[in-house]
């Protein structure tokens, strides 16, 4: 049972020589032999991951030497395909590795395979996989949420240690919190999108989808910092997260936002995440209310933002240059493409593209002002527990609706994590802690505590 | 279409889109070499300049700093807050579907040069090249992501004697600057030229020909003139020239069409997510200023009010770098001679083509039947009269050949 090893327990199994890389290469191996035909979470399997783990041992003094990690399939790997699950790139072997996987490689780490995901990012259910939806390991019947929905299923049904996502405006944290893990949003700029198939290339920001924040803080730790091949990467230093993690939160002010508990959330939920803030404020910390926009101003800036550089971004996939042509494109991707083309139309710029910009600032402000009073803000993830498996078809703004609540913080560009904390329906339900850009350490911090004060975090699917 | 006897006074509408390839060591977002003449198709290549998924354009500094170094030669302002923009639309040489470059805020805009208006000069990535062959079209893209500035003029130029000085400046201004060798047969400068005719005094015309694809000035003149006399025709019988894109064939020194303009494009511009905004500070800028070559223009006002030269003197010794060093080692009339002499002395005064001379003298002749009669009975002062009429429409002009035109329209 090696493969249900946090990161951590992983590691120092690894180094106290209790067990083999290769074994635990193999559990895990063993794991998505057994669950990945039913949940589909997993679109590739690294063939050679088995030889790699062979090549370390247990002197190998790399942060993640040894450490099977999945990778959301719109990372660049070289050596194993990447489609971002649309057919348009099916059998896509890449020329180059994205400086995620890069550093992860570098770090020792062994890329066990790639994960299933909404076709191009383009939704919250994994739903719109161009090969079939990914169930949720809590209940099959049931979505994991998404666009990251394989990367969360695979570590939720410990197939992985650990796995890696990318978010543009939930996609890390609504599947971590409909699948019941860990999931870290880093600021917009702290880790690098070079070799990420761009979705929105204003908000995408790849990060960690974990058992513990412990095992996010570790992977960060990796990945964050300047790219020279990323002019949107931050130059700013990355701050030691592994070693602050343990800081006493007694200090910090938790504003928590009425406006968050919209109309649409399920009062079960609702009474999970007010357990939440009053475990914070058990810990010592100062919860109070925080005036925020309604995030319902959020929908209408990120809907237009995204499908506006969406409708760009996949222009390149015209037909001449990956073996697909344009027919291959699903209907969610030719949605977005026509919304964009729309609203950047000569005309409409200014009526659509520009004022959701001018909004977009507005929000950004609203952020600046509460986080003068406030160190984090807490709040739910998402409405209700994982949906139903058919949820999103036929609802062209599942997404937006789904993650309206992550959608203020992803085009502030903020750093945000959802972790468990509760359970309704028996799905579990996500708390998210949301800092102001670059507050990782803090985030972090405050997600730590959370969890060594409660155990939601430890439950585990039958599957 | 030689010579046609125009029956109306015509004004032309002329103005330039130049291209400029800089010639920094690696192209504008990666860190493929930039020099790309006679390397082997697509060995100059990466993720970002084939426009791979997931690749990212990362702006090239030198590129940036040589394009306001431009713009400040021809005392262009700076915006000190920039950025770069997508220019949306699918040609098979544009590997993203996009191109990167500048929309509503350039890096330098309204400056002027030899008295023309500069409106804008901006940045942007070169596309990659397409190579045509029977039954395919090959791709290369050695090219593609080279850096190139845009130079836009506002179309105030009288005639293509007028834009050949501007243009030959231009080059002038580049190759000091060092920042690219603006070799217009190599490709490294590109001259797109804006035409329509227009009546004096009467507002732009509706339509608009794109003459592009010329490589040399001696050929972009001589399209100009033809397109002008070309449009001129088609009008004077009643006919409005398409809009449309022509090329120039060199064997016949025609235009041709190219491709017609059923709609105007939408670019569906919109700011480059990938690359942040740029901000520049006063210091820079005026850094960069002071960082700038002699010009040609100052090196001819020395030779004129320094070494007393002849402007005419001044614009052959300025025009080659070698000679202007030779000439400064012993700065005198008799070596400026002595250089001057070693090369045909070409016609240094703006030429004004024939086929203006020609329409004007058409209309000048028309006006003044007496002159005419009295030049038929032999009275030279009457031929010195109209060619003095010529003068006043359209400024100097070659004499001798006014004085043909007039001898074979009178006859």
């Amino acid at each position: 049972m090696l493969n249900k090893l946090t990161l951590i327990e992983a590691l120092a199994g690894l180094r106290a020589k209790k067990f083999t890389s290769a074994e635990l290469v193999q559990s895990c191996l063993d794991q998505i032999k057994k669950h990945n035909k039913k949940l589909n979470a997993f679109l590739a399997i690294n063939e050679n991951a088995l030889d790699e783990a062979k090549q370390i041992t247990a002197n190998d003094q790399r942060p993640l030497a040894g450490i099977p990690i999945a990778v959301k399939d719109n990372f660049l790997t070289v050596g194993l395909p990447t489609t971002a699950s649309s057919k348009v790139l099916e059998g896509y072997m890449p020329q180059y590795e994205s400086t995620v996987t890069r550093r992860l490689k570098d770090a020792g780490a062994i890329i066990i395979g790639k994960t299933n995901m909404d076709a191009w990012a383009h939704g919250s259910s994994t739903e719109t996989s161009d090969f079939g939806a990914t169930l949720n390991p809590w209940n099959s019947s049931h979505l994991p949420g998404g666009s990251s929905g394989g990367s969360a299923a695979a570590v939720a049904a410990d197939m992985c240690i650990a796995a890696i996502g990318s978010e543009t405006a939930g996609s890390i944290r609504q599947p971590a919190a409909w699948c019941g893990i860990t999931g870290f949003k880093p600021t917009y700029g702290r880790v690098s999108r070079y070799g990420v198939i761009a979705m929105a290339s204003s908000t995408d920001s790849p990060g960690p989808l974990t058992k513990t924040v412990g095992d996010s803080a570790l992977i960060t730790q990796i990945i964050a910092g300047h790219d020279p091949y990323d002019a949107t990467s931050s130059p700013k230093s990355v701050p030691d997260f592994v070693s602050n993690l343990k800081s006493k939160i007694s200090n910090l002010k938790i504003g928590f936002a009425k406006e968050y508990l919209v109309k649409e959330i399920r009062p079960e939920v609702k009474q999970v995440i007010l357990d939440a803030a009053k475990k914070f404020a058990d810990l010592g910390a100062k919860v109070d209310e925080v005036k925020l926009l309604h995030p319902k101003y959020s929908i209408g800036v990120y809907t237009i933002v995204q499908r506006s550089e969406v409708s760009s971004n996949l222009a390149r996939y015209d037909g001449i240059r990956y073996g697909h042509d344009r027919s291959y494109f699903g209907d969610e991707a030719k949605r977005r493409i026509m919304l964009g083309t729309y609203v950047l139309s000569s005309g409409y710029y200014d009526r659509y593209y520009n004022k959701a910009q001018k909004v977009r600032t507005l929000i950004i402000k609203d952020f600046e002002q509460a986080f003068k009073k406030f160190d984090l803000i807490i709040g739910p993830v998402s409405p209700s527990p994982a949906l139903p498996i058919g949820a999103s078809k036929g609802s062209p703004m599942f997404g937006e609706l789904e993650d309206m609540l992550l959608e203020p913080s992803s085009i502030a560009g903020l750093t945000s994590i959802s972790v468990p904390c509760g359970f309704v329906d028996g799905l579990p339900i996500g708390l998210q802690i949301t800092g102001p850009q670059f507050a990782e350490k803090l985030v972090m911090q405050a997600a730590h505590s959370y969890q060594q004060a409660t155990t939601w975090h430890h439950e585990k699917p039958t599957l | 279409m030689k010579n046609p006897p125009f029956k109306q006074l015509w004004q032309t509408v002329l103005g330039f889109e130049v291209h400029i390839e800089l010639e920094t060591s690696s192209k504008m977002f990666c860190g493929c070499p930039a020099d790309h003449f006679g390397a082997s198709p697509n060995t100059q290549v990466c993720p970002v300049c084939l426009g791979l998924p997931g690749a990212l354009p990362v702006p090239n500094a030198r590129a940036i700093e040589w394009c306001i170094k431009l713009g400040l030669a021809m005392g262009c302002q700076v915006n000190l807050f920039s950025k770069f923009d997508r220019k949306n639309y699918f040609y098979p040489d544009l590997p993203k579907g996009y191109q990167i470059t500048q929309y509503d805020i350039p890096f330098c805009h309204d400056g002027e040069l030899l008295g023309h208006k500069i409106k804008r000069v901006h940045l942007e990535e070169d596309t990659a090249k397409l190579q045509h062959q029977e039954n395919m079209t090959l791709i290369d893209f050695n090219r593609s992501g080279v850096p190139l500035v845009e130079v836009v003029t506002e179309a105030d130029f009288k005639d293509s004697g007028d834009s050949d000085v501007f243009l030959k400046e231009l080059q002038q201004i580049i190759r000091a600057l060092g920042i690219s060798s603006a070799d217009m047969e190599k490709g490294s400068m590109r001259l797109e030229a804006n035409i329509s005719v227009r009546h004096p005094g009467e507002p732009l015309p509706k339509y608009k020909v794109e003459v592009k694809n010329v490589n040399s000035f001696r050929f972009i003149k001589k399209a100009i003139d033809y397109e002008v006399a070309r449009q001129i025709q088609l009008l004077e019988s009643g006919q409005t020239p398409v809009q449309e894109t022509r090329g120039f064939k060199e064997a016949t020194g025609e235009t041709v069409s190219q491709r017609v303009k059923e709609e105007a494009h939408d670019y569906r511009y919109f700011p480059e997510p990938d690359i942040p905004p740029l901000q520049f500070t006063k210091q820079q800028i005026e850094s960069w200023r002071s960082e700038l070559p002699v010009l040609p223009v100052q090196v001819r006002q020395e030779l004129i009010t320094k070494h007393h030269l002849s402007p005419q003197y001044a614009v052959i010794i300025s025009s080659d770098q070698v000679m202007y060093a030779e000439f400064l080692k012993n700065p005198t009339q008799n070596m400026a001679d002595a250089l001057v002499n070693k090369r045909p002395l070409k016609t240094v005064s703006p030429s004004v083509p024939e086929l203006k001379i020609r329409y004007v003298a058409k209309h000048v002749i028309a006006a003044n039947p007496k002159a005419v009669a009295d030049l038929k009975s032999g009275k030279q002062q009457a031929l010195f009269f109209l060619i003095g009429q010529i003068k006043k429409e359209i400024g100097e002009i070659n004499i001798k050949m006014a004085q043909k035109v007039i001898d074979e329209l009178v006859q």
